[in-house]
Parts: structure tokens; sequence; C-alpha cells
């Protein structure tokens, strides 16, 4: 909490305006109830009307003052709270825009998107009512206070008994509700499970004529939130009579004892209507700020959730002086080792090999022996724990991100697409390219056609998630936005698995043209994919088990040799 | 007093739901389609507990009552104390303060309050079983509904779209049911008990707070229209804004291999800046209503207080009296803006009513009621098709009068590219789509006329890892067969190669299995589909081969398991493998949804249509 209250900083000064506001705000609130308690001990008492005329106006006066003072508060605190929430949420999604893959792997995409969106948006909305309340509330019992004992310090004692017992009512009534509070989030979570059980494995459920078993769990979680939720209402239905009772006996005996120094002329009638209003104002500002103390925990959590990726620092970063770079297309892996942060064994185990223009490289192995991860490691997504991989002849540590990434044309497992239409897509990484450029990407990617049999061809709109296109058609425009780009290395990291075998053979055979002058790495798990490949490298458990073509490794690599005959037939092995 | 304990009560209780807290009013509701009819089913769910909410009418009302006499009642005291002072002053012998007079009323000021508190505890304690009792009761309905509406409906929504239905909108049905009910009630009593006790203190200082009235209604009415529209184009931005975030996050290593980071941080800000627009316009708009509200109420008490000052001097009415005014005036504005307030949560319950009687009213699936049942040791396991069509939507036909028979025994093939719509056979021959014409029998019995538990007693399946469940993987083979042994389950898993893998992890069959699970691989979740299938000992089965993400180990182990399986039984394979296609007795060739093919791998190859193009380009790596 403290790290995000010290983000607020750049508001110090329209918080304290607020600040200044909402006192006078508050004053004029109290400064009603004496100016009427003049009208009675003065005006009335002498029966003077002009006077009773007089106050009236400065009442008005006080009035218009506290409401323009309450606008205003209003005005300055919009915009403080809606500034700090876009300063947050802007200073997140920078730092996040910067985070390498291990920041995402640590707190996860579906998180993250969560910490930037809702957690700011509850601390938003936690800052307006804390201007508003937190503020208020406390002014308003001081103020009122003061105002009490101003008007009869001996009476006040009473009301500092009250005050102490409203707050042990508060704070039993809150140890107790808290925990109930807390478990009936925990059923209603229980109910949601159950459901999306329910709702995932639906086929199964009526393929296996277990519907009753379903209809059992979800009647017992109804059974069990209901019973929570009727306790934790009953305990509320007590909250509230008990305070109104509560402040409603302060007022008798308020005015008990107050018509008693009435009479010993310690106190005037006026005073006495005066401190009735002054002392239920104090009480509600201690509600008030009760209030605020349930909604702190809740926001601390979100807090607690921003500072973490506040704090996060990026564990890869540019050199400070980037080396120039004069080749292009070539790769070398030199005893390349990886480890996840915090993982026992390494997934890439001391890795060499090279690539170069003109030639193609494919990768192939089993889930988990770690393709990807090799792949990441070449545009410095991670960076190696031990060896090296040079880029050109350097040391990818030693490019700029910026310029080692414009090198590469990558093409990930899962296809990405962005909002847009079909043509700003393919441009994404290369906005400079002319039309032509861009259709030729699209030919080789054989996407053109469907592209053309949309109604409006480049120009398509893709929605959110690229959802209203097919799995194939996405990672064909996927392999489009990467040709587009020109670049001198290509990564096809297993992307062609949603398209058919027809489509695929054709796509490898227009790339050949296309990318003679580059090179070429393709990571899958057919073997027919990779069959023409200059050299298969085959991963098991993140080792090399061998390296060279299709011919040589069935020869001498008996990891290969198992991949190919689980896949195809005698007779086409032969 | 008692309308602020409300408003703080509801903070308190339901700042989870849209559209509530302080802002209630300023905020966009949404409106229910048919808004009187689904009130009316509403009201129809509470009618078995009319009786307690008879009561709890009363009970309000009577609360209220009190609370509204009170002031009035501490007035007299009020008056008995200015009274007695007056006198001493002016010097009248004898004259004194009559603490008699003044305790008495305290005494009936203190049973007013005890009774009010009394009533009030007992019309949230009576509707916390009622509101509770009822959403149970559609919650129950709603998840029953569920097991007998048509997969047709599932398929069509998101998940999120359903679950928000049973939690969110019942949540908030629940949440008025609890408040806003009773707080109706209490604020309609309130405003009209007020103006009967302002009456009878002064018919002139009631018109003069009732001037007050039409301005407070012009005022909130004006200004939650203006906010209406910031809040919308908020809601709006954040959308966007979402949106981007979502989709930047999600595709965060192409933006990364793309060097977009600049041109997305660009576009983030240009929805931040609209977003903060909105938002600060917005929050500001809703945040005046209320000190305008106070500033037209003080005004009133300004009033009050001189004119009632002036009053009294005349003796038109005593002191106390204004006392008393005071408070009620100062009550008076805010039963008006709560009434308005909860309109609008009344509105928005109505909707999520509406949401859950939709799903409600869902067109089930059909039971006719006179089903064969299933006789188990006549069965031999035969399908035919004859002549069917086929189709999700009404104008795209998939499948156009297809008839074909896979005998006892017999496997037929489905073969296709990826996302080809093969989970189509499948959702038909367990009904979980009806077919549109045409027949589908098992041994000579249209399956429309067995039961769908009955039809489906007899298929065993073999899908993606999607087909198990959080859970052990112990029951999730014993999910196959509903009271199965204990030897039984183990010798299944034996013969799916289950065993052997289990046996190595920490916690055995009891290893729990989730989304995230990293110590089972996919392969090895094929395994217990496998050993599942096993333990049901199906006459037909579905299978699908893809092994994808499967190592080479356990690939192998994945193909004996699944012809192991297959022995003896009607297959209906989603073929990956070439030796199972050309071995299977019918190929079915699917593209886009549809079946194009049919025949016998040698009947097809001859056709020289797609699958022999299909067949050329995979196995010799050039295109047709």
């Amino acid at each position: 909490m403290a790290r995000i209250i010290k983000e607020l900083k750049t508001f110090t000064i329209p918080i304290i305006a607020v600040i200044v506001l909402v006192f006078i705000q508050s004053l004029s609130e109290l400064a009603l109830p004496t100016m009427m308690s003049d009208i009675v001990d003065t005006g009335i008492v002498k029966g003077d009307v002009p006077y009773i005329l007089k106050i009236g106006l400065w009442m008005i006066l006080v009035a218009a003052i506290g409401t323009l003072s309450a606008i205003l508060a209003s005005f300055v605190s919009s915009k403080v709270s809606s500034g700090f929430g876009k300063q947050l949420r802007y200073g997140i999604f920078f730092r996040v825009e910067g985070f390498s893959l291990s920041e995402f792997d640590q707190i996860g995409t579906a998180s993250l998107v969560t910490r930037t969106t809702n957690d700011i948006t509850q601390i938003q909305n936690f800052t307006v009512t804390a201007l508003r309340m937190l503020i208020r509330a406390p002014v308003m019992a001081i103020g009122g206070i003061i105002m009490a004992v101003s008007k009869d310090a001996k009476l006040s004692l009473l009301l500092i008994g009250v005050v102490a017992l409203l707050s042990v009512l508060i704070f039993f009534v809150s140890r107790k509700t808290m925990p109930l509070f807390k478990s009936l989030q925990k059923k209603v979570d229980r109910i949601n499970l159950v459901l999306r059980d329910y709702l995932t494995g639906i086929r199964v459920v009526r393929a296996f004529n277990r519907t009753k078993r379903e209809k059992e769990r979800f009647h017992e979680a109804n059974l069990d939130l209901t019973g929570t939720a009727i306790k934790v209402n009953k305990i509320m239905a007590l909250l509230m009579p008990l305070m109104m009772l509560l402040f409603n006996f302060t007022s008798i005996l308020i005015f008990w004892f107050g018509s008693v120094r009435v009479d010993n002329g310690a106190m005037q009638v006026g005073d006495l209507m005066a401190y009735i209003q002054y002392a239920m104002q104090i009480m509600f500002s201690l509600v008030m700020m009760t209030m605020m103390f349930i909604m702190v925990p809740r926001a601390s959590v979100s807090a607690a959730r921003i500072s973490e990726v506040m704090d996060m620092k990026t564990s890869i970063s540019d050199p400070q002086l980037s080396k120039k770079v004069d080749a292009r297309g070539f790769i070398e892996f030199k005893n390349v080792s990886f480890c996840f942060e915090g993982a026992a064994e390494p997934v890439i185990k001391n890795v060499s090999f090279s690539s170069w223009p003109g030639k193609v490289t494919a990768v192939i192995g089993s889930t988990g022996s770690g393709k990807t991860t090799l792949m990441n490691l070449i545009m410095r997504f991670y960076d190696v724990t031990e060896g090296k991989i040079l880029v050109d002849g350097v040391d990818v540590k030693e490019i700029n991100q910026k310029v080692l990434r414009e090198k590469i044309g990558f093409v990930p497992q899962n296809a990405v697409l962005f909002t847009g239409t079909i043509a700003d897509n393919i441009r994404f990484g290369n906005e400079s390219i002319t039309g032509d450029m861009l259709k030729k990407a699209a030919e080789v990617a054989q996407a053109n056609e469907f592209i053309d049999h949309m109604k409006d061809g480049y120009d398509s709109e893709i929605s959110q998630g690229g959802t209203n296109v097919s799995g194939g058609q996405k990672q064909r425009l996927s392999i489009a936005r990467a040709l587009a780009k020109k670049p001198e290395i290509y990564i096809f990291d297993d992307c062609f698995s949603a398209l058919d075998f027809k489509t695929e053979a054709k796509l490898r055979n227009a790339l050949k043209e296309y990318t003679r002058q580059d090179s070429l790495i393709i990571v899958a798990q057919r073997v027919n994919t990779v069959m023409d490949a200059d050299q298969i490298i085959v991963l098991e458990n993140g080792a090399v088990a061998g390296i060279g073509n299709h011919k040589a490794l069935m020869k001498n690599c008996e990891v290969y040799r198992e991949i190919v005959s689980s896949q195809l037939s005698e007779e086409e092995i032969a | 007093m008692s309308e602020r304990d409300n408003n703080m009560n509801r903070n308190s209780l339901r700042d989870r739901g849209p559209g509530r807290g302080p802002h209630g009013i300023s905020m966009p509701v949404e409106k229910a389609k048919n808004f009187k009819g689904t009130l009316k089913r509403l009201i129809k769910y509470l009618m078995p507990m009319r009786m307690r909410l008879i009561i709890v009418g009363g009970l309000a009302m009577f609360s209220t009552v009190f609370n509204i006499l009170s002031p009035k009642v501490m007035g007299k005291a009020t008056t008995k104390l200015f009274e007695g002072l007056m006198m001493k002053l002016q010097g009248i012998p004898d004259a004194a303060i009559d603490f008699d007079y003044i305790a008495g009323i305290l005494m009936i000021l203190t049973v007013l309050y005890i009774v009010s508190a009394l009533f009030s505890y007992g019309t949230q304690y009576i509707m916390a079983g009622v509101a509770q009792k009822t959403v149970f009761d559609m919650r129950k309905d709603i998840s029953e509904k569920l097991h007998r509406l048509p997969l047709k409906y599932f398929d069509s929504r998101t998940h999120g779209e359903i679950l928000s239905r049973v939690t969110n909108d019942i949540d908030n049905i629940s949440n008025t049911l609890q408040q806003s009910i009773t707080q109706l009630i209490t604020s309609i009593v309130t405003l009209s008990g007020i103006i009967i006790m302002m009456l009878t203190i002064s018919p002139v200082m009631t018109l003069i707070t009732l001037i007050t009235l039409p301005l407070s209604i012009f005022i909130t009415k004006g200004i939650a229209k203006k906010s209406q529209k910031y809040f919308k184009m908020q809601q709006k931005m954040i959308g966007e804004l979402n949106g981007h975030v979502e989709e930047m996050y999600t595709g965060h290593k192409v933006v990364k291999a793309f060097g977009y980071e600049e041109k997305s941080l660009a576009a983030f800000q240009r929805l931040n800046d609209k977003l903060y627009n909105a938002g600060w316009k917005a929050q500001f708009v809703s945040g005046i209503i209320m000190p305008l509200m106070t500033f037209v109420s003080n005004i009133g008490y300004v009033f009050v207080s001189v004119v009632g000052g002036i009053f009294v001097t005349r003796r038109v009415i005593e002191i106390g009296d204004i006392q008393a005014f005071i408070q009620y005036s100062r009550q008076f504005s805010h039963p008006i803006v709560q009434t308005a307030n909860i309109v609008n949560i009344i509105q928005s319950t109505v909707a999520s009513a509406e949401r859950v009687f939709e799903v409600l009213d869902e067109e089930e699936e059909e039971v006719k009621g006179n089903e064969i049942p299933v006789q188990l040791e006549k069965i031999r396991g035969e399908v035919h098709f004859k002549h069917v069509d086929f189709g999700y939507k009404k104008d795209v036909k998939l499948i156009e009068d297809m008839s074909f028979t896979a005998k006892s025994g017999q496997t037929v093939a489905i073969v296709g590219p990826t996302g080809a719509g093969k989970t189509t056979l499948v959702n038909l021959l367990l009904r979980f789509y009806e077919i549109d014409d045409g027949r589908i029998t098992v041994d000579g019995i249209d399956i429309r006329d067995l039961t769908r538990e009955g039809l489906r007693s007899l298929f065993g399946m073999v899908l993606q890892d999607a087909w198990l469940f959080k859970g052990s993987i112990w029951d999730n083979i014993a999910y196959g067969k509903t009271d199965a042994t204990d030897k039984e389950i183990l010798k299944a898993a034996e013969m799916a190669h289950v065993d052997h893998f289990v046996r190595m992890l920490p916690e055995g069959y009891q290893t729990e299995l989730n989304e995230e699970a990293n110590n089972i691989s996919q392969g090895q979740k094929q395994l217990i589909t496998i050993a599942r299938a096993i333990l049901a000992d199906p006459f037909i089965l579905i299978l699908d081969e893809a092994t994808s993400n499967v190592d080479t180990r356990t690939e192998i182990y994945i193909q004996k398991a699944m012809s192991e399986l297959m022995k003896g039984r009607t297959n209906f394979v989603i073929a990956h493998r070439l030796s199972t296609i050309r071995k299977a007795d019918i190929i079915l060739v699917m593209n886009e949804g549809k079946i194009i093919e049919k025949g016998n791998h040698e009947v097809l190859m001859e056709k020289g249509g797609f699958y022999s193009d299909l067949y050329n380009s995979q196995f010799l790596g050039k295109p047709a």
C-alpha cells in the first residue's frame, strides 16, 4: 500500500487543496447548527425578529460557501483520482512492455492483464472514496468534537463514553463478520467451480451418464452457500438497529443531562439543540471511517499486486554500447545451456550448431524437449545460462534488442493476430512495405486465396483475438506477417500444425523460393515437414540427440528412428 | 437519521454489483426487454413466502412510523424545558423546569426507539431467510435446467456468459431482495409520514420545505442524465483499453519479435488519455449531486430556522416543534434520492431476472417417454446411417444424404485436415445434436427410440485431454463404470499401460489432475482416457488418434493400448495413422465440416479426388 501511496506524490498540491476545501465544507456544515442555536438563544428568547433574519442570511451565505467548496473539492478530487489511475496504468503498461518472457512466466499473462486493468480500477475507485470520505470523516469528527467541547465541556464526557462503546461494538461485529464474509466468498467461488467443471466437461458427463453426480455436487454447494448467506445476513440485520439504538439513546441521555445543566444555567436551550446535532455528526463520521477500514484491505490487495509489477526488474536489458553488425543470416550456438529461474534441471543442455544463409535447419523432438525454448533464446526472450549465441558473429547480449529482432522473422506456435485489417496484420513488423510486397508475402504463405474470397479482401477486419478466421488461416497470416518483414533469419516454431498436408507442402515449396538468401529454422513435430531440411537437429530432454540430414540420422540416430517409425509406415520409410 | 443508516448498510453489503454504491443514480442502468412480464414472474417466485413478506411489510412500516414519531415527541421535551427556562428568566416565582414531565417523555422515547429497532431487526432477519431461500430455488432450477439443455445451447455460448447468469445475476437478485424491498417500503412510509408530521406542526413551514422538493428532483434528474453520458463513454473506453492490454500482453512475444513496443505504447497512451477525460468528468458530474442536494436541504433548513424562529416569537408554534421540524426537513430529501436509487436497482434486478428466466425458458432436449429400453445382452453394435442430413445452421448442410453401414467389429476411419469438423460425428452418434433428416440406427433400432442414457451407455470414447476432469487419476478411470471394483479399475489401468507410469508418481493413483498439472504429460492423459474406456467396456468405440504433443515412447504405448481396446468392437476412429486408415472398412473424408468422400482406401484412391490428393501430399511430401 505504502508503495502505491508514494505514487500519489505528483498530486500533493491538488490533494492539499481537496483537504482544505473539505475542511471548509465541514466547517460550514458545523456552523449551521451553531447559528441556529443563536437564533434560539438570542433571537427567540429576546423576540428579536431582525436578528433572526440577519442570522438567516448569514446561514445561507455559509451554506453557499460550503456547497461551493464541496463542488470544487469534487472537481479536484475527480481529476486527482482519474489522473492517478492514468498514471499508474501507464506506469504498469510501460513496464510490462519492457518485460522479458521470464517476467511473464513468473506472474502469468492473465494475471498481468488483471493487474493492469481491474486492480488499477480498484485503486482508482478507492482513491475517489478516500478523497471524498476518508478526509471528510475525521474532519467532521474533529470539528464536531471541538464544537461540542466549546459548547459544553462537561457534557462531552458522556460523548466520549458513547464513542468508546461504539468503537467496541464495531470492533466485535467486524471481527465476527469478517471471517464469515470470507467464507461466503469461498462458497460463491465453489459454486462457480462446480458449474465451470460441468460446462467444460459437459460431453464427458453426458456421454458417461453422470448427470446425477453433477446435480448432487451443485446441490451441496448451493445448500452450503445458502446456509452461510443466511447466517451472514442475519448478523448484519442486527448491526444497524443496534447502532441506531445507540445513537438514539445517546441523544436521550444528552437531552436529560443537558436539561439539568440548562436548569443550572450552565447551558442554553439552543446550545443543547445544537449539541445533539454535533453528537450525531461525530458518530456518523465514526461509522463512515469504519466503512473505509473495510475498504482498505481490499484495496491493499490490489495495491500489493500492482507494486509487485512496479518493482519487478527486467532481467534482460540492452548493452550500453551496441555492437555494429555487418554480416547477415548467420546463427551460431556455442555450448548453450539454459535453466529457468528457480528450476533444478536445465531445459537446454550444451547445444551447439550453426546455420547460415540459404540453409534450412529443422528441429524435431517430442513435447517438452526444449524446441521452443531454443528459439526463444535466439531472439533473446531469455538469456542463456551458459555458453553463447552469436547472430552474424556477435553475441546476442551485445546487440541492441531491437536491432537483433529486426533481423528475425518469427512465426510463433500459437498464431496471434491483432485487431485491425488483414493488411495491418501483415504489415505489423514493417509498415513501409509496398502493396506488391504485401501481396507477395500473402501468396507465399498460401493466404492470398482465402483473403481474396473475403468481402473486403485485404481490408477485412480481424476481430480481437482473431476469432473470425480459422486456425489454419490464422497461421497462414502469421506466416505472411513474418515474410513481409523481409528479415535475414526466419524462425518457424511448429506453425504448420493447423494446415492440411496439401497446403503445407505448397507453402514449403513457395517458401524455398522466397527465402533463398536467408537462414531458415523450422521447428516441427511431423517427420515429413523436416525430411528435406539441410540439417535436422534431434532434441531429447534439452540435449542434442543427433544432427544431420534425414539419411544420416536414419542411419545413426536411435531417437530419430523411433520418431520416424511412430509416424510413417515401413514402406514410406524405405 | 434512519435514511443515512440505510445508505451505509447498502454500501457495506452491496458494493459488488454494478451501478451500486454512492453513484447509484448517476450510472446508466441496463433495462429489461419485458419489464412487466419478468417482474410478474419474479413475484411468482416469492409467492410461496407471501405471508412472511406481508409480515415484513408490516414490520417495516411500524418501525418507520415509530421512527418518524420520535422527533415530535422529543420536541415536546424541548418545549417544556424552554418554557420552564423562560418562566425562570421572567422571574415568575416558584418557576421551575418540569423534570417529571421531561423524564416521562424521555421514557416514551426510549420505548419508541427500542420497538422501532426491534421491528427493523425483524424485517431484516426475516428477509434474510426469504431472499436466500428464493435465490436457492432459482439456482437449483437453473442448474437442473442446464442438465436438460441440448449441447447446441452450450456450444453457441461462452462459459463466462452462462456462469454470469448463475452467479452475478442471481447475486444481484439476492441483494435486491435482501435490501431494496424493505428500503422501498421504508422510504415511501418515511416520505409520507414526514409530510404528515410536518403538516401537523406547521402547514406554512411544510409548504416552504415542499418547495425544495421539485428543486431537488430537477437537479438530480438533470445531472444524472449528463453523468450517464460520461459513464457510458467511460465504460466504452475501459473496454477498449482492456482490449488493447489483453491483446498486447497475450501477443507479447510477437510484439517484441516485431519491434512493435513503441507503437503499442503510443496506442495505449491515446486510449488512456481518452479514458482519463471521460473518467474525471463522469466522476465530477456525479460527485456534485450530493453537495447540491445538501445545499437545497440546507436552504430549507435555514428557512425553517428563520421562519420557525419568527413563529415562535409570535407564539404560532412552540420551540420544540422547530427542533422536530428541523429533524424532519433534514430527513426529507434522502428518501427521495433513495427511492430514485431503488427504482434503478429494481430495473437492473429485473434485467438480471430476465436473463435467468431466459435460461429457464430455453428449449430442452426432447424426451419422448416411450423409448425402448436397451437390452445389453442383445447388442451387437451395428451402426447404420440412412440418408442422413445434418447442419448446425438451418441453411448450411454439412452432411447430405449420407448412408453407410458399420457392421459389428468393423472400423470406420474419419480423415481430414485439422479443424475439419470431425467432432460432428461424435455429436450425432451420441445424440448431442439431432439429425435433420434420415435415420441413424444401432442394431436396427432408431437411436431416437432409445433413451439418451441407454444410447450413451453403448458407447466408449477416447478423445483429447479435455475429456478428463479435475480429480485423482483413480477417479478419472473409475468414471467409466458406475460401480467398478478396485480390481477392475486396476486391471483397466494395467491394460492401458497407465499402471507403470502411475507407480512412479509420488502420490500414485491419488495424483490430482488439473489444467496445469505438469506431472502428467499429454500422452499419459490420453492413456488414462483409454483405461477409462477399457473399464467401460462399450460395444461401440469412438476414438481420436491425434498424437501430436506426445513423446515417442508414450506414443508406442498409446498405439498398443488402442489396438487392444479396438478389438471386438465397432470403431469410429478419427484417424491420423496411415496404417489405421488403410485397414479401415470405411473411410469418411471430411473437409470444412462436410463429409465429401466415402469408401475404402482402394476405391478412394481410384477416384482421384480429395483423399488421393491428401494421401499423396502427406506421404510423398510433394504438392499434388
